[in-house]
């Protein structure tokens, strides 16, 4: 594609809605290449639906998304499912299929998308088990390994086929601090290495400003605050400063939107 | 909400998921013929959805063949008719217990199996997870699954019918001491191949496509919780029961009802 710019994903306008609630409210996004873009909000936000949107696994209720110069929800599901296919994503679970042994998951894409033989498998899978330090864990089944080992396991899954991008969803939640600095490391790593473009969506601010070049911070809807880790640490926005510093309540509600609180306690039965 | 838009509301809900039933099968059925290049996938689920709901099948049949065996034998022997045992006990299997128990046996062995194993896929995002590796459920998850219990069902009746007339011949003959020459040869002579076998053939065959369908999609149209998941088992092991039942009925109609 002949991008003027160096954006592998581009939002514009990005509005969407689950029913009357609305996730996000006309957001623009420039993912540039080779980068490590963190996406970050407090819980509820809609990052793992931005993830979604980005993949084409929901569409817009208007604005447009591109990837790689493909406008996502435009493709048909051939296009569609060509352009995953250069996409890694990692699920806040691992979603690694439990019917599967380790070396099979990670052989599932190539199995399913090459005729390499399976020699060739073999040893492309072991490469990307050696990446990950997993390589001697490749007869065990999902559910023998730990979290930070089933994601890790995710991850070498999501590099088989030597994606363009991956996307992250909250990688390090619930990560012992050892496994939280191995994968931390990992992501780094892979993203020059295999000079891939990384978009990690979370909530943990201090790993997530360790590797971001770059940082948007959503909250109710819209982008509150944008720049390289650094210049969001000096933000003076207020909203930034309660988000980057864990403030409980500040500018972005701790509630979630109901009616009048005294109203309902007084009101009796009739409830809802 | 009113009790007449609760109603409208309620069937408006129901139409709309059994529509959404009938473009999901649509969907599986054209992920069928790709199946035929990954045999494999589809003896894996031959397996575990046939194979491993044989003892059931077995175990039931033989019970209800013998407990047939013995009502029949004290109904006949009052008409001095007990040997046509063999011929009761054959055509009662053949054409109705073998396939309505076999199905509701499957709905609950392999059906509530089926709807917790994708009901659990979807809810740890397995399901996601293969649709951003550009692979698609229905063809991957669903089709064999689909295709392995139509298949299986017409084979787990005929050994339900199968394994009933040993229980039913041990009981009579056996134990009852009815004559075992007049109870094979009764059977042979009266027992139609079109009209009886043939009929329960095609009533397992349906039982089989639409066990299997409620099973794979209440798994896949699941809440994606462990709540949606076991109500969804629930629901497969109901509405699956219902069905057979209720279309044993319509089938039997047309296919023995001189009206
Ligand atoms: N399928 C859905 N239907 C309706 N609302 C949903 C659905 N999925 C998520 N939501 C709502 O959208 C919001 C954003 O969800 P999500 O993207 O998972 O947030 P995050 O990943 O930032 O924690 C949540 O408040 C959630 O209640
Ligand atoms: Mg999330």
């Amino acid at each position: 594609m002949m991008d003027k710019n160096n954006n592998l994903v581009e939002a514009r306008g990005l509005t969407f809605h689950f029913g009357s609630r609305v996730i996000f409210d006309g957001i623009d996004l420039d993912l540039q290449r080779g980068k490590v873009t963190a996406i970050m909000g407090p819980s509820g936000t809609g990052k793992t639906t931005l993830l979604r949107l980005i993949g084409g696994q929901i569409r817009p209720s208007a604005g447009t998304i591109h990837v790689d110069g493909h406008e996502v929800p435009r493709l048909s599901r051939r296009e569609l499912f060509e352009l995953r296919k250069r996409m890694g994503m990692l699920f806040q679970s691992g979603a690694l299929l439990t019917d599967l042994s380790v070396f099979d998951n990670v052989a599932f894409p190539l199995r399913e998308h090459t005729a390499l033989p399976e020699t060739m498998v073999r040893d492309l899978v072991l490469m990307k088990l050696e990446a990950v330090g997993l390589r001697g864990a490749q007869r065990l089944m999902p559910s023998e390994l730990s979290g930070g080992m089933a994601r890790r396991v995710a991850l070498a899954r999501a590099i088989a086929l030597d994606p363009m991008m991956i996307m992250y969803d909250e990688p390090f939640t619930g990560q012992d601090p050892i496994s939280m600095g191995v994968l931390v490391k990992l992501i780094r790593d892979l993203n020059e290495v295999l000079g891939l473009t990384s978009i990690i969506v979370s909530h943990d601010v201090a790993e997530a400003s360790q590797i971001a070049d770059y940082i948007y911070v959503l909250s109710q809807g819209v982008v509150v605050g944008q720049g390289t880790p650094d210049e969001l640490h000096q933000s003076e926005s207020e909203w930034v400063r309660q988000f980057m510093q864990g403030m409980p309540d500040g500018p972005v509600p701790f509630h979630y939107p109901a009616g009048d609180y005294a109203e309902e306690l007084l009101s009796r039965g009739g409830g809802r | 909400m009113n009790t007449f838009q609760q109603l409208g509301h309620g069937a408006l809900t129901a139409f709309q998921r059994l529509g959404r039933a009938h473009l999901f099968l649509f969907a599986v059925l054209a992920g069928v013929p790709s199946l035929l290049l990954r045999l494999r996938l589809l003896i894996q689920q031959l397996f575990s959805v046939g194979v491993l709901s044989l003892v059931i099948i077995v175990v039931a049949g033989l019970f209800v063949g013998m407990v047939l065996g013995l009502q029949g034998y004290n109904t006949l022997v009052d008409f001095g008719a007990e040997e046509s045992l063999g011929v009761m006990v054959a055509l009662s299997l053949v054409r109705e217990l073998g396939p309505v128990v076999a199905a509701l046996l499957f709905a609950g062995r392999a059906g509530s199996a089926l709807t917790a194993e994708i009901g659990l896929m979807k809810a740890t995002e397995q399901l996601s997870g293969m649709e951003m590796m550009a692979v698609d459920p229905l063809k991957r998850v669903i089709a064999p699954r689909f295709v392995a219990g139509v298949l299986s069902m017409p084979l787990l009746a005929a050994i339900f019918s199968a394994v009933g007339v040993m229980g039913g011949y041990f009981v009579g003959v056996g134990l009852l001491g009815v004559d075992e020459g007049a109870f094979w040869s009764q059977m042979q002579s009266r027992v139609d191949f079109n009209e009886d076998i043939m009929n329960g053939v095609i009533k397992s065959i349906v039982f089989g496509v639409v066990v299997t369908w409620v099973a794979v999609f209440e798994g896949y149209d699941a809440v994606p919780t462990s709540e949606g998941v076991s109500r969804a088992t629930t629901r497969t092991v109901v509405y699956a029961s219902l069905a057979v039942l209720g279309l044993d009925f319509v089938l039997t109609a047309l296919m023995f009802g001189e009206v």
